[in-house]
C-alpha cells in the first residue's frame, strides 16, 4: 500500500494514496463538515458531486478554496480546515443553499434530523441577507414517499442511489440552474414512474425533500374509536434499530421494551410479523421443495430458480423491470400480508371480532410496505389485510409524542398466538436471512433428518452479491443472495439469459436487508450501524429457544386448525398472490 | 425489451381500466401458482401506460443507437442525431433512446431539458431563428425578436398553434455584417428592423 505524508490542522497524517482530504482528516479526527458527501464506506457506496461547497478547506499554494470531499490528499499538502477563511465562505455558502429553502422547519417532517438545519445551528446563522425569488415547485405525494423538492438542495444523492445503487432510474436531475430539480423523467408523479417505493432515496436526503407518507394520525384515530380492536405486528429488523432513536447504541436489541411501549400506546393485541415470517417460510420453503422435485423429476414447466417474494421493493422491481419473469418469485405473500391475512380471518374468528372492526397496523422498516399494504389484491371487499404501515422512524416519534420514557419500560412479552416466533423468523431483517430461515425447514422437510447445527454462515455476510452451495445430504442446493436492487438485477439477467446456476436466490431490496431499510432510523453513512443491527438480529436468534420455522407450536396450531398444510387450498386463498406486469413499453403501431 | 416489441408488432393491445388491472384474486390462482408455469406463459397485464409511435420511427431511433453502438456515453449524439431526423424528441422517442441505450427514461429528460439546444416541442414548418449574439444583439435583436413575439404570439421555444411558426434563438450565424439577422428555415434575412417583421412573415402567407 502506497502511502503519503500531509499535514492538516498542523498535524501530520500518513493516509493511503488516493484518499481525499476529508477522509484523511476524519482519521486524525478532524471533522469537517459536509452536505452533499455521502458515503456508505466499504458498501461502495459513495455520492461526491462537490457541488454544495460546504466542505471547503484551504490549502497551502492554492489560490481557491478546495471542496476536501472532492480533492486528493497529496505529499506534502498543508491543509487548513477552520481558517477564518474557510468558515466565513462555509457560513456564505451555507446562507445562499438556505436562501432558496423554505423557512418551515417549524413544521417541517425532518425537523430535528435536517443535515441543512445542524448546518446552520453550527454555523450559528441567525440571518439570510440574500432576498430574491425562490425556486417552487409542487408537491408529489405517492403511497409511500413524498417528494417537496422546494426543500431539495440538489446534493444528488437520491439521484444516486436510485441509479448507481438501486438501478431503479424513477431520478434524474433535470432542468438547469435555478430550475433545476430532481424528478422522474417527463416530471411525471412518482407513482407512475418506475419508483419502486424502498425509500433509499428517504434515507439519504439530508433534508426535508424526500420524506415518507406518515400513517402516525391515521392510526392514532384507530386507537381512539372504541369499537375498532387495534392489532400491531413488527417487523424483525424494527427491534434492532429503534433504540437508536432512543440515544441507545446502535445494535441494541430493544424487543422487550417495544412490545411494551405498544402497549402503552393502546394496541389491544400486541403481535410479532416474525410468527409471519415462520408462516412465510413454511409456505415458500414447501413452494421451493415442490418446486425442486418436479425440477429433479424432469418436468421442463417448472422454472428455477425460485425467487423470495418477501421484500415489496423488490417485487416492484421485478414488476416493472422483469415482467417477462413473473413467474420465478415465489408467489407466497410477504410476511406483512400473510400476518394481515390470518389476523384478519384465523384471530378475527378467533376472538370474535368482525374483519371490519379489526385494524390491524404494521411498524416496518420498510416504506415499501406502506404501498404494499394498499395494494388491490390485498384487499377483501375494499377492507385491506393491514390498514396502515407505520415506519420504525414513525414508531419511535409516536412514542416519544406520548411521553413514555422508552429507558424505563419493562420488557415484555408478545401475546399470542400471532406473537410467538422463532429465530429464523428474526434473522429475516438480514439479507441472506430469510434463504437461511428457509434452509431449515427445507432441509429437515426435505431430508427427514434433524438439522444439527442451524446457523449457515456462509450465507451470512455483507457483500452485494453472494452464493453457497448447501448439502441437502447428497442435494448440493446452490443458493444466490443479492442486497440492494443494482446486484439484484445482475442475478435476474442472469436468469433471463437461462445462464442463472442457482435454484434458490434471497433478495433484499435495501442494502444490508430490511436493516437498512428505507424507514429506519438514519444511518447518515455509517455503515458500521447496519452491521451491529445484523448482529442483534443474528444474536436474538441465538438466544432463542426454538430456531427453526417448522417447530413454531403456534403455526403448528394454525395448520392444525385452519390451514391444514402449507401450499394448501386455504394457504393459497390467504397467503399465496400474483405479480403483474408495470413495464413502461413503447408500443409500435 | 424494444427488439422484442419490434418482433411482435402485430400483436394488439387493448387498453383496460387501470382499476381492472390488480384483480389478481388468489382463489383464481388456486393450486396452480403462476410460479410453475413457464417463463413465456406470462399474461401480459395491458394496462400499464402505453405510448405509441410507429415502426418506422422506432426502428430509426434503434439505428442511430446502433450507429453508436448503444453506448451510453454517447446518449447526447444520439439525442443530436434523433432530433435532426425528428425536429423535436417528444416523450415517446425518449423512452426509445433510453430503452436502445440502456439507460433510464429520467437521465434521458434530464440531459433533453438541461441543453437549450434539445426541445420537446415540434418545431413549426417554418422555424425562425433570431440570432441575439453581441453583434445582432447590439443592433437591435431583442426589439426584432419581441416584434415577432408579439406578431406571432408565442415565445421563445414555441410554436404557432396552426404549427406554421416557432421562434428560437441562436447565438451567431457568420453574417454580422448583416446584423441583427433572421433566419427563416434556411433563407437569411439582414438588417432586420422590428418594421420589416410583418413583411418577413407575409413571405410565407399563401404557401
Amino acid at each position: 500500500m502506497e502511502t503519503i505524508k500531509l499535514t492538516i490542522d498542523n498535524k501530520i497524517v500518513e493516509v493511503e494514496k488516493g484518499t481525499t482530504v476529508l477522509n484523511a482528516a476524519k482519521q486524525i479526527g478532524i471533522d469537517i463538515p459536509t452536505l452533499c458527501h455521502f458515503e456508505l464506506c466499504d458498501m461502495g457506496i459513495e455520492n461526491k458531486p462537490g457541488g454544495c461547497r460546504v466542505c471547503v478547506v484551504e490549502i497551502d499554494g492554492r489560490r481557491n478554496l478546495a471542496p476536501s470531499c472532492a480533492t486528493e490528499a497529496t505529499e506534502g499538502m498543508v491543509v487548513q480546515t477552520h481558517s477564518i477563511r474557510v468558515m466565513n465562505a462555509r457560513r456564505t455558502i451555507t446562507k445562499l443553499i438556505i436562501s432558496d429553502h423554505p423557512f418551515d422547519c417549524l413544521v417541517c417532517a425532518k425537523s430535528g434530523s435536517c443535515e441543512l438545519q445542524a448546518l446552520a445551528t453550527k454555523f450559528g446563522i441567525r440571518e439570510i441577507p440574500y432576498q430574491g425569488e425562490k425556486s417552487t415547485y409542487r408537491k408529489d405525494t405517492s403511497p409511500s414517499i413524498i417528494r417537496d423538492v422546494d426543500k431539495c438542495i440538489m446534493c444528488r444523492r437520491c439521484e444516486m442511489m436510485c441509479n448507481e445503487v438501486q438501478t431503479v432510474g424513477a431520478l434524474s436531475a433535470v432542468n438547469r440552474g435555478f430550475k433545476a430539480v430532481v424528478a422522474p423523467a417527463f416530471e411525471m408523479d412518482l407513482e407512475k414512474s418506475p419508483c419502486t417505493y424502498c425509500g433509499q432515496c428517504v434515507s439519504v436526503c439530508p433534508t426535508g425533500a424526500l420524506t415518507e407518507v406518515d400513517h402516525t394520525i391515521s392510526v392514532i384515530r384507530a386507537l381512539s374509536d372504541k369499537t375498532k380492536t387495534v392489532v400491531v405486528q413488527t417487523a424483525p429488523a424494527v427491534r434492532a434499530a429503534l433504540g437508536e432513536e432512543f440515544g441507545l447504541e446502535p445494535g441494541t436489541s430493544v424487543t422487550g421494551k417495544m412490545v411494551s411501549a405498544l402497549r402503552r400506546l393502546g394496541f389491544k393485541y400486541v403481535f410479532d410479523t416474525d410468527f409471519a415470517a415462520d408462516l412465510t417460510i413454511m409456505e415458500e420453503g414447501t413452494e421451493l421443495l415442490q418446486r425442486l422435485k418436479k425440477h429433479l423429476s424432469g418436468d421442463s414447466d417448472v422454472k428455477l430458480p425460485i425467487l423470495t417474494s418477501c421484500c415489496p421493493g423488490w417485487v416492484n422491481f421485478f414488476e416493472h423491470n422483469f415482467p417477462d419473469l413473473l413467474d420465478v418469485p415465489s408467489t407466497a405473500k410477504s410476511p406483512q400480508q400473510m400476518f394481515g391475512a390470518i389476523a384478519k380471518s384465523y384471530f378475527a374468528e378467533k376472538i370474535g371480532v368482525k374483519r371490519e372492526d379489526m385494524v390491524v397496523v404494521s411498524v416496518m422498516p420498510c416504506l415499501a410496505k406502506k404501498y404494499e399494504c394498499q395494494r388491490d389484491e390485498f384487499k377483501v371487499n375494499g377492507n385491506p389485510d393491514v390498514d396502515f404501515s407505520l415506519s420504525t422512524r414513525e414508531l419511535a416519534a409516536f412514542i416519544k409524542q406520548a411521553n413514555i420514557d422508552f429507558m424505563d419500560l419493562p420488557d415484555e412479552d408478545f401475546d399470542n398466538p400471532m406473537g410467538e416466533s422463532t429465530g429464523a423468523g428474526v434473522i429475516f431483517g438480514n439479507t441472506g436471512g430469510v434463504i437461511e430461515a428457509a434452509c431449515r425447514t427445507a432441509y429437515e422437510l426435505h431430508t427427514g433428518k434433524k438439522l444439527e447445527k442451524v446457523e449457515f454462515e456462509v450465507l451470512r455476510g455483507m457483500d452485494g452479491i453472494r452464493s453457497a452451495t448447501i448439502d441437502f445430504d447428497g442435494l448440493p442446493l446452490n443458493i444466490g443472495i443479492a442486497h440492494g436492487l443494482a446486484n439484484a438485477r445482475k442475478l435476474l439477467d442472469d436468469v433471463r439469459a437461462g445462464i442463472s446456476k442457482y435454484h434458490a436466490i434471497e433478495i433484499m431490496a435495501c442494502p444490508g436487508g430490511c436493516i437498512g431499510g428505507g424507514g429506519q432510523p438514519f444511518h447518515h453513512g455509517h455503515s458500521e450501524i447496519l452491521k451491529k443491527r445484523a448482529e442483534a438480529l443474528y444474536a436474538e436468534d441465538a438466544g432463542k429457544p426454538i430456531r427453526k420455522s417448522h417447530e413454531n407450536p403456534f403455526i403448528i396450531q394454525l395448520y392444525d386448525e385452519y390451514l391444514d398444510r402449507p401450499c394448501g387450498h386455504r394457504s393459497h386463498e390467504l397467503l399465496h398472490t400474483a405479480y403483474f406486469d408495470k413495464s413502461q413499453e413503447v408500443v409500435i403501431e | 425489451m424494444i427488439s422484442k416489441i419490434l418482433t411482435d408488432t402485430a400483436q394488439t393491445r387493448s387498453a383496460k381500466n387501470p382499476e381492472t388491472k390488480k384483480s389478481g384474486d388468489p382463489v383464481t390462482q388456486e393450486l396452480k401458482p403462476a410460479a410453475i408455469n413457464s417463463f413465456s406463459a406470462a399474461e401480459k397485464d395491458k394496462t400499464k401506460v402505453k405510448i405509441k409511435l410507429s415502426e418506422d420511427k422506432a426502428h430509426k431511433i434503434l439505428e442511430i443507437c446502433a450507429s453508436y453502438n448503444n453506448d451510453p456515453g454517447e446518449l447526447i449524439n444520439v439525442l443530436h442525431e434523433t432530433q435532426g431526423e425528428f425536429g423535436y424528441l417528444p416523450a415517446e422517442v425518449q423512452e426509445v433512446v433510453a430503452q436502445g441505450l440502456g439507460v433510464s427514461t429520467a437521465q434521458v429528460y434530464g440531459v433533453v431539458t438541461f441543453y437549450s439546444y434539445f426541445t420537446m416541442i415540434p418545431k413549426g414548418r417554418f422555424p425562425i431563428s433570431i440570432c441575439t449574439g453581441t453583434a445582432c444583439y447590439v443592433r437591435g435583436a431583442e426589439k426584432v425578436l419581441e416584434e415577432f413575439k408579439r406578431e406571432l404570439n408565442i415565445g421563445v421555444g414555441e410554436t404557432t398553434e396552426d404549427g406554421k411558426f416557432s421562434i428560437n434563438c441562436l447565438r451567431c450565424v457568420g453574417a454580422c455584417g448583416l446584423a441583427p439577422v433572421v433566419l427563416v428555415g434556411e433563407k437569411v434575412y439582414g438588417r432586420v428592423s422590428p418594421e420589416s417583421v410583418k413583411t418577413i412573415l407575409a413571405n410565407y402567407e399563401e404557401k
